[in-house]
């Protein structure tokens, strides 16, 4: 069993996605396989924000540049707007593209050195808008920068003058050019400061509302995804473990992996910390063998095994 | 510090800061960065002296440098030939200016050639991987196996002794140090996530492979061009040594050597200024060659 949309049209929709490596032996021949992502499913409805969370290594980024098509999934699909993307020709990808943006964890990584931000904000129109005056580019390129909160004067400027946050920003003006349905966001707060992390939050917040984007949003920040998102999908060992509103899913958290983890967020107070960390580890330990589908346990409150509902 | 100065050290300004002027692009800052070392600048004063001495040879030069005067062969140094003569009574001050121009000509030609040739398939290898990687890398390899020198040689003699075929031959045997470099940075850049926002945003690989990776590779390439011109001086001058560069009575430092290792004893002024010239050429190049590696050290950056 999957989850259905239950209200409105998916604008994404994820179905038993899964992304293997071969693991070589160490003569070369074929060994096993790592499961990097495994038989996730879920939807994106327009204008909503999922939270992705889980450790380092649960397959969150994998799960990111799957759906994007970076690094293309090795089994299920993933459906924009209906449109299987795994069925289009490179071409009909690059142009899907303009629908489809993405922000990455690391702004000092994710910009060219050499490239004038001014530039770089303009390549999508480029890319995607070829006919576009010169003029009009460079207006385009000044109202994004200052949209996302920077001097529209900078755009003559390299990256290496930017702090993060700034970067961060010139990424998200980039992401956003073409006015895109849907943006993955992959960790884009975690190489922050905590202080600019809720200013970048916040940014992201204020362009869903005035553009209606749905953001996929990676994250270990379990605060910051609660705050920022809809719902939140769990995910552990390359599985989604539980998924549902977010409310729900920090109040009422019915999979051990989902408790352990809510658990791993401090609490401001000796004694109780220590009795939630004491509970914690008394959880039964998730069974990581658990297969299959998730299960409804509540309207939208999907798990994984069923032995937690 | 003024605004200037700390943009130029890269601290990025408050973005409350008026911006007065244009912002120095990375050209600028790295001019600024070269011109901080006096040994890179010491190599780049000579390099353009040795290059402008080259090009108005025909103003430098006191004599015609294939003319020659029966009246003085082989005379010491004097006011009339400050570098002396040679056997056949050139002046060998006016044959060390012309002769700059077949060292340098050779010089820059000859890795213009290598870096045409070895960007390309560099940049292919490296981006695409795969069987045509392969491909170009084991042939590379083959390349690499046989010495720079003897490479040449055995091409300038399989192309005929000429100064363009000298060239040619230096040309081929340095592409495949290109290619090996361009394809390792590439691989490098290629990897950094600015390349898979690139892809994210929609841009074909082509555009890629131009627009994101090869600036980013460009200062690696300016820098071993650099140091291959003093290589290849050295080359055309050995070449030219044994016959198989510039042909006479057309001068170039290294058929100058050639001419005087027969009068070392009677002549050594005929030895001593082609030496010390392409010593000089060589010296300045590499000087300009090591500045130009710390000025574009990215890990210099903050």
């Amino acid at each position: 069993m999957t989850p259905e949309p239950v209200d409105r049209y998916p604008l994404l929709s994820v179905r038993n996605l899964s992304k293997h490596y071969p693991l070589r032996s160490w003569w070369g021949g074929k060994g096993s396989v790592f499961r990097a992502v495994e038989n996730v499913s879920f939807d994106i409805r327009p204008g909503e924000t999922l939270g992705l969370v889980g450790e380092s290594g649960s397959g969150k980024s994998t799960i990111g540049r799957a759906v994007t098509m970076l690094n293309p999934p090795s089994a299920g699909t993933v459906a924009f707007e209906g449109t299987d993307l795994a069925k289009l020709s490179a071409g009909e990808m690059r142009r899907m593209r303009a629908r489809i943006q993405m922000v990455f964890q690391d702004p000092y990584a994710a910009l060219n050195p050499r490239m004038s931000i001014g530039d770089y904000v303009a390549e999508p129109f480029k890319l995607h808008r070829p006919a576009m005056a010169r003029a009009e580019r460079r207006d385009e390129v000044e109202g994004l920068l200052a949209r996302v909160g920077l001097d529209p004067r900078f755009a003559r400027r390299y990256p290496h003058q930017f702090s993060g946050g700034q970067r961060q920003r010139i990424c998200i003006a980039r992401a956003i050019a073409l006015k895109p349905s849907f943006i993955v966001a992959d960790e884009p707060i975690a190489a922050l400061d905590v202080s600019i992390q809720a200013q970048v939050v916040n940014l992201l917040q204020d362009l869903q509302d005035e553009l209606g984007i749905s953001y996929l949003f990676i994250s270990h920040d379990l605060r910051m995804v609660r705050y920022l998102c809809q719902r939140v999908a769990v995910l552990w060992h390359g599985r989604i473990v539980e998924m549902a509103e977010a409310d729900a899913l920090y109040e009422d958290p019915r999979h051990p992996y989902t408790r352990r983890l809510l658990s791993a967020v401090p609490v401001p107070n000796p004694v109780e910390e220590r009795a939630r960390l004491r509970a914690a580890s008394l959880l039964p330990p998730a069974d990581p063998n658990a297969t299959g589908g998730l299960v409804e346990v509540a309207p939208g409150h999907w798990v994984a095994d069923t032995r937690y509902s | 510090m003024t605004k200037a100065a700390l943009a130029l050290t890269g601290v990025a300004l408050p973005a409350s800061a008026p911006v007065l002027r244009a912002e120095p692009g990375p050209v600028r800052e790295f001019w600024a960065r070269l011109a901080a070392r006096r040994t890179a600048m010491v190599g780049l004063v000579i390099v353009v002296a040795l290059i402008l001495m080259a090009i108005f040879a025909d103003w430098v030069a006191p004599y015609d440098p294939i003319a020659t005067d029966w009246g003085a062969i082989r005379s010491a140094p004097s006011w009339a030939h400050p570098f002396g003569t040679d056997e056949v009574g050139h002046d060998v001050l006016s044959r060390i200016v012309f002769g700059a121009r077949a060292s340098l000509g050779a010089g820059l030609t000859s890795v213009a050639l290598a870096v045409a040739l070895g960007l390309p398939f560099g940049l292919i290898a490296g981006y695409a991987g795969g069987v045509v990687d392969m491909l170009i890398m084991r042939l590379t390899d083959a390349l690499l196996a046989i010495p720079f020198l003897i490479l040449a040689i055995a091409l300038a003699a399989f192309l005929g002794p000429s100064l363009t075929n000298a060239m040619v031959a230096i040309g081929l045997s340095a592409t495949s140090t290109f290619v090996r470099l361009t394809r390792a940075q590439v691989q490098a850049v290629a990897a950094e996530e600015f390349v898979e926002a690139a892809r994210a945003v929609g841009n074909p690989p082509w555009r890629i492979a131009l627009r994101h990776i090869v600036p980013n590779i460009v200062p690696a390439i300016l820098v071993q061009a650099t140091l291959t011109i003093a290589a290849a001086i050295i080359a055309e001058a050995s070449l030219s040594f044994l016959g198989l560069g510039q042909q006479p009575p057309e001068p170039s430092w290294g058929s100058m050597l050639n001419v005087a290792k027969n009068f070392l004893e009677q002549a050594p002024w005929m030895a001593i200024w082609p030496g010390a010239s392409i010593f000089l050429a060589v010296l300045a190049f590499n000087l300009l060659g090591d500045g130009l590696r710390d000025a574009l050290d990215p890990r210099q950056r903050t």
